[in-house]
């Protein structure tokens, strides 16, 4: 049993993702409350040489070998369970990431230790963890405890400074060689998607529209406010799925992140997913009917009301300004 | 191929919460109660991987109120069977519902077993990679591509990434699938059709524990408080829109 905090690291073609030094920077305040170090888990082939970008942690433990070549939810979990068994860390902290759900939870269920997802909260207090989830959609935060005092926690992008765990060094390497197998999953191939026809990254404009835009219709009024502006329309998750624009203009967690100079969020609640991807632009005005959406929280600006009024009201009086 | 679906009812974001008053439950009277969108996707997933098969979906949800309703629409939709597993007062935490799925699943025939890729409503980690460990089979969440191999035994799948980009796996069955987004928007079932189903139909019953719990204590629960951050323009939408152009006015965004 320590007070260590173990963190899994999320990487691609060789590059450590965002999200891990969110995850580092936080894990180091946490072991300096707990009394304990922070070890940073990289599993992978040949993954030693990404030590120097985790200068945040205390030591990495380079977890090598064919069944975590790549990611698998099953050889993930079956390298980590005697690693995080044997270490028995205070805080074991994941990433809510398509590689993290799978790994939480298969640890959770191996070790028999309880898990808290969706954290944007972590603090210490007398050597016990208290964690502050993100529930239904954003609008109930939940702070729960472990009944054995400790866990793992799958911890939402965003919800902790990237910089703080940026930072260079040369931690102290130990290399393992993985457990177990990928038991019946085999990674075939990554599938990058389509480039669109507006690359919206790129857009300092942009006028966003969720599922209160009703149908694919509805969209050209977003578009006819986009002219006005000179910007460019993008979506949330659901306008994607439902086909009435491309995926390349998805915002969020599985999207695209986006930081224009002003992002117009309409008839979007606001899910943590979406937040993920356009939380750092520098201006957001929200026009939403429900004066209880989490998108107010995420605005600097917010008006309750009707999309279907003020969108061709906003259009009318920009092109009267312009 | 014989395929599961669970499915699970979600408190309707819609709604104002309110949280009762030791803090540490939401208030049930405000609750209304909706399938969780990501189970309607699981479900026409499976109905679409079920005519590719020839095989039959069996949909499994929790004994708790309001059960029938959505276990009829899932049969109107093209469910060939369903399941009610044990009776439960208040919504179960993951952990519970996937040990008791897991024991449901002893003596259901089941291929592959298709979830919601989450809810809004879970705390203790999602049901799905809970539900493949328990049963020792493999798992992968956030899925949008679903094909089968029958004479193999396996599905080909792809799992989303940031950005949009894809991971294509493939996956022995029988495994336990977190689906995101089905290959079309979930379909519609007519009212009519569901009330004839319930005329008709029978909503199958496995009895079962209560699980063990998911080993959190919930200390309190809160609206964020960052909500209302915004500062809020009022008026009608010609004032709002004036008052909009006035701020991307100041911010250099537009020419005033
Ligand atoms: C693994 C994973 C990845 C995800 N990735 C993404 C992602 O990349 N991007 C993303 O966006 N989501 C993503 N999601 C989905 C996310 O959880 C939400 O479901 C989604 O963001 C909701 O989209 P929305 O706000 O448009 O719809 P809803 O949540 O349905 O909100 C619609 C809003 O419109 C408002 N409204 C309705 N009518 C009107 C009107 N007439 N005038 C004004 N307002 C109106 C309503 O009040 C409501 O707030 C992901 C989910 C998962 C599980
Ligand atoms: N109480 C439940 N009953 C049946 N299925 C559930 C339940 N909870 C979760 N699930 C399934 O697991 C998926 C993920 O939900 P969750 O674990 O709540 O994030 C859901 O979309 C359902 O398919």
């Amino acid at each position: 049993m320590s007070n260590d905090i173990f963190v899994l690291i999320e990487h691609r073609d060789g590059k450590v993702s965002e999200n891990a030094y969110e995850l580092l920077g936080k894990a180091r305040s946490l072991a300096a409350a707990a009394g304990g170090s922070v070890t940073a888990l990289v599993l992978g082939q040949g993954v030693g040489n990404m030590a120097s970008s985790l200068g945040a942690a205390n030591k990495v433990l380079a977890v090598e070998g064919d069944s975590v070549a790549q990611f698998t939810p099953t050889g993930y979990v079956n390298a980590l369970t005697p690693i995080v068994e044997t270490g028995n860390p205070l805080l074991t902290l994941v990433p809510n990431t398509a590689v993290g759900i799978d790994v939480a939870a298969g640890l959770s269920a191996a070790l028999k230790l309880p898990l808290a997802s969706y954290a944007i909260g972590i603090e210490i207090a007398d050597g016990l963890p208290s964690i502050v989830c993100q529930t239904l959609g954003g609008k109930i935060n939940t702070e729960v405890g472990f009944t054995v005092g400790r866990g793992i926690v799958a911890v939402n992008g965003g919800a902790f400074a990237a910089d703080d765990g940026r930072i260079e060094g040369q931690p102290l390497v130990e290399t393992l060689s993985a457990s177990g197998d990928a038991a019946g999953v085999v990674f075939k191939r990554f599938i990058e998607p389509e480039s669109g026809d507006v690359d919206i990254t790129k857009e300092d404009i942009l006028i966003s529209v969720g599922r209160g835009i009703e149908e694919k219709d509805n969209i050209e009024l977003a578009e006819e406010l986009a002219e006005a502006m000179g910007g460019a329309v993008c979506a949330s998750r659901p306008v994607v799925d439902a086909g009435w624009l491309p995926k390349s203009r998805q915002v969020g967690k599985s999207g695209q992140t986006v930081k224009p100079k002003l992002y117009v969020a309409v008839g979007i609640s606001g899910a943590p997913e979406h937040l993920e991807g356009m939380r750092d632009a520098e201006l957001v005005i929200a026009i939403n009917s429900d004066a209880s959406a989490p998108i107010f929280g995420a605005a600097h600006y917010g008006v309750v009301g009707d999309l279907f009024d003020i969108l061709p009201a906003l259009t009318e009086k920009i092109g009267e300004a312009g | 191929m014989n395929i599961v679906v669970l499915v699970k009812q979600v408190p309707d974001l819609a709604e104002e919460f309110e949280v009762n008053s030791d803090g540490t439950e939401l208030d049930e009277d405000c609750l209304s109660w909706v399938l969780n969108e990501f189970d309607d996707h699981a479900l026409e997933e499976a109905l679409h991987l079920k005519e590719e098969t020839g095989g039959s979906v069996t949909v499994l949800a929790p004994g708790f109120e309001g059960v029938e309703d959505v276990l009829f629409t899932c049969l109107a939709k093209g469910a060939s069977k369903v399941v009610k597993v044990g009776d439960f007062d208040v919504s179960p935490d993951s952990h519970s519902i996937a040990a008791v799925m897991a024991k449901a699943l002893g003596e259901i025939a089941h291929d592959v077993v298709l979830t919601g890729v989450q809810s809004v409503a879970d705390l203790d980690g999602q049901v799905g990679p809970l539900l493949g460990a328990n049963l020792g089979i493999p798992h992968v969440s956030v899925v949008t591509h679903v094909s089968i191999n029958s004479a193999a035994k396996t599905a080909t799948i792809n799992q989303e990434y940031a950005g949009g980009v894809l991971g294509e796996f493939e996956v022995s069955l029988p495994a336990v699938l977190g689906i995101q987004a089905a290959r079309e928007l979930p379909r519609y079932a007519p009212v009519s059709r569901v009330r004839q189903l319930m005329k008709t139909e029978t909503i199958d019953e496995v009895a079962c524990d209560v699980g063990m719990g998911g080993g959190l204590v919930v200390k309190k629960m809160s609206p964020p408080e960052v909500v209302g951050h915004a500062e809020m323009i009022e008026g009608d939408e010609d004032e709002v829109s004036e008052k909009i152009v006035a701020i991307l006015g100041d911010a250099g965004l537009i020419n005033k």
